[in-house]
């Protein structure tokens, strides 16, 4: 199996932006634009599956792969290819990408139908798994970071792609502006933190860093400045306690969008930038502990605002910053094939979710707020089995995908010996079930609480239907790749991404004391919590459903709180967002701006026309003037020449 | 008494100035011209006062051209006032300052 084929899977959607937008507008044929669209994607897509099955044919050793395209930045120290690289970690992302990327772009096939601006959403779809297939297979910092700013672009194109509707407060370009601005900030970071690796290693290729980083001891202060830069820029684009404001917003765009950003593509580059790092980050255990603290407090955090959320995307919005949160939880601690494990699980039952929420919408006509559904169970089948499947995937009812993932997550921060986080992350998996429940409650069981005369929902297209169930499917098996030692299972997924970290694990010093009796309590006790999470969804929402009114009326200020979201974007407001307005209109603009820059640049020509109002003058037009000029020049010149 | 090269030229050098005079003072445009037609006769004065001097034909040769030169100055010059008195119903050269910016 040539790996040079992976040039081919990497700009295959490219080609497929580029001829969708280009020549979209002319195709009109939705079934071509939509077929090359997905097309170009699932082509890659096989190309990776024949990757990975060629790797895992071959002995450990030799599964990884550079494959240079050309070179690209040759100046001095700077030696930069665009360079791919293919190793256990890549090609596991890559499958996650182009795979759950290919669904969603069938599924946009039906969910855009009639869309005036369809060949430009295809066009802009494959834009972003382009960028994201060049952020994971790069092998080096700088082309990562070229698809990290890529997925940023498209991610802002996505999210403002029906730039003329109203979303909240503002119009869905605000959402997107917020999304952009937001990663803005991450990637300042990301940037610091670049800028150190090479003043430190001298080059920016991972393969050297890594192997220079692996012979340094833990606790150096550089690395851990390093490690914490990248870190902020991995918050940006995860989602992640401070940074994580965008993301909710990001429901501005099309459903499809939101299940490409939260499942397959950006909010996993910063797990999977850190997982790259894991050296780096294991020589930092301060950074460590920062990421698994900011992720056991995301988790829990984000999970609580989803309890009262009546957005169906919200909600689910709010999960996912949740479910990243598990994820740095896991890399924190150290257990980074758990986090990636998630990574992979997430994939499949978030992007099912987000699908299903979308024919969901798409039913009932653009109507969001489940307050006004219930009761969809019988019109919408295939859709109430698919997200019934997801909500209980990723309430971590065991044999579904989450639970093997977010329990080896959990226990791996116990056996580390980080019980508070463990503790955290608990309550937050209780919280998942509850607001998963009560969203999968209101919205399809129950009495419908929407207007019987004039909607009448019905299932999703094939196109649709067709992803929701292959989703539904790799939720349910999904798991099985993880299953852990105490269960009978190999853990295949760790041995495979062992030799990816296994110089991080060699600074971590992990005693993996394997109390066999005490992962199965932990198991059980999660598992316990998930159901009393669910338990007590059902109970409040389908039978008892005065009980929310009354806790909510009982404690209107803590409600009041988890609905405005702790009101994080209004301090955001107050604190960053209104000063650096304020200090732009009063000083920037009226006294830096129309001051002393538009000062300068009339004063310029100002003066220039004070000189020439005197210069102007000697201009009198009478000729005897000139000519008297003239005879005073040559009596000059003649007394000059006599005197001389 | 004999008439000297410098005699000549001194009454050469007068005839200029007062054509250099003329021509900066005087407002009436023929009058102007006539004192360029003056300063022109200077300088034949004392082009042909040089030639008889040192016995060279050069200077009298020329005197012929700026003539010619003149005489053709002269016609254009007329013309060019005749077409400003057209616009302007005036010779006064004060009141022709349309050069000004």
């Amino acid at each position: 199996m040539p790996f040079q084929l992976i040039s081919i899977a990497v700009f295959l959607p490219f080609a497929g932006f580029l001829i969708n937008g280009l020549l979209g507008s002319r195709i009109k044929s939705e079934k071509a634009i939509g077929l090359i669209g997905s097309g170009t994607v699932g082509i890659s897509f096989v190309i990776a599956c024949a990757m990975f099955f060629d790797m895992l044919s071959s002995p450990p050793d030799e599964r990884s792969h550079i494959v240079e395209i050309f070179k690209w930045i040759a100046a001095g120290s700077v030696n930069v290819g665009l360079a791919y690289q293919i190793d256990q970690l890549s090609i596991l992302m890559m499958l996650i990408v182009t795979g759950v990327g290919f669904l969603i772009h069938i599924y946009s096939i039906g969910y855009m139908h009639g869309d005036p601006g369809f060949w430009r959403f295809f066009a802009y779809l494959n834009l972003f798994i382009f960028a994201m297939l060049n952020l994971i297979m790069a092998d080096n910092f700088l082309l990562l970071f070229l698809g990290w700013e890529g997925v940023g672009l498209c991610s802002y194109l996505l999210i403002g792609f029906w730039y003329d509707r109203k979303f909240d407060k503002g119009t869905t370009g605000d959402a997107a502006k917020k999304a952009f601005i937001v990663n803005r900030i991450g990637d300042f970071g990301f940037l610091i933190g670049m800028f150190l690796i090479f003043e430190m290693f001298g080059t920016l290729a991972f393969k050297d860093v890594f192997n220079q980083a692996s012979t340094l001891s833990v606790g150096n202060t550089t690395v851990m400045w390093m490690t914490l830069a990248l870190f902020l820029g991995a918050t940006g684009k995860s989602a992640q306690i401070p940074l994580f404001v965008w993301l909710p917003d990001a429901m501005a765009g099309p459903t499809p969008v939101s299940a490409l950003i939260h499942a397959a593509t950006m909010v996993t580059a910063g797990i999977y930038m850190v997982a790259r790092c894991a050296v780096l980050f294991a020589l930092a255990p301060t950074t460590l502990m920062v990421v698994a603290v900011v992720g056991a407090t995301t988790a829990l955090f984000a999970a609580s605002i989803g309890l009262v959320q009546n957005d169906i995307k919200k909600v689910l919005a709010y999960s996912t910053v949740s479910q990243l949160g598990y994820m740095f939880l896991a890399l924190g601690v150290g257990a980074f094939a758990a986090g990636l494990f998630h990574v992979l699980t997430h994939a499949f039952f978030k992007a099912l979710l987000f699908l299903g929420s979308g024919a969901v919408i798409h039913a009932m006509h653009e109507e969001q707020d489940i307050q006004k559904m219930g009761g969809l169970k019988s019109h919408l089948p295939i859709t109430y089995k698919t997200f019934l499947v997801g909500t209980i995937a990723i309430a971590g009812i065991p044999p579904l995908a989450g639970f093997f993932s977010k329990d080896e997550i959990l226990w791996k921060a116990f056996s580390g010996g980080y019980w508070p986080l463990w503790v955290m992350g608990l309550i937050g998996a209780g919280l998942t079930a509850f607001y998963m429940f009560r969203l999968l409650s209101l919205t399809f069981d129950g009495k419908p609480r929407w207007d019987q005369h004039h909607l009448h929902p019905h299932e999703a297209p094939k196109t649709m239907a067709i992803p929701l169930i292959v989703l539904a499917g790799l939720s349910i098996v999904g798991g099985f790749v993880g299953i852990p030692h105490s269960l009978g299972g190999g853990n295949a997924i760790e041995q495979w991404l062992d030799p990816v970290f296994e110089a991080a694990n060699r600074k971590m010093f992990l005693a993996p004391h394997a109390v066999v009796p005490l992962e199965y309590v932990l198991m059980i006790a999660s598992v316990l919590v998930a159901l009393g999470g669910i338990w007590l969804a059902r109970t409040w929402y389908l039978k008892n459903t005065e009980i929310p009114e009354q806790l909510a009326s009982r404690y209107r200020g803590m409600y009041n709180l988890l609905l405005n979201k702790y009101k994080v974007d209004e301090v955001y407001d107050a604190v960053i967002v209104n000063p650096i307005q304020k200090m732009s209109e009063m000083f920037l603009w009226k006294i830096f701006d129309v001051k002393i820059i538009d000062g300068i640049v009339n004063g310029i020509p100002k003066l220039i026309g004070v000189f020439s109002g005197v210069a102007r003058k000697i201009q009198t037009g009478v000729t005897q003037n000139y000519a008297l000029a003239f005879v005073l020049g040559v009596v000059l010149i003649i007394g000059f020449l006599i005197t001389k | 008494m004999s008439l000297d090269l410098h005699m000549y030229l001194g009454l050469s050098a007068m005839l200029f100035c007062i054509g250099v005079a003329g021509v900066l003072t005087r407002r009436n445009v023929i009058v102007v011209f006539m004192c360029i037609e003056l300063m022109l006769n200077s300088v034949n004065l004392s082009l042909a006062a040089f030639s008889s001097h040192l016995g060279d034909p050069t200077g009298q040769v020329l005197v012929f051209l700026v003539m010619a030169v003149a005489a053709a100055e002269a016609a254009v010059g007329l013309a060019i006032v005749i077409a400003m008195f057209r616009n302007k119903q005036t010779v006064n050269i004060n009141d022709i300052n349309i050069l000004k910016w």
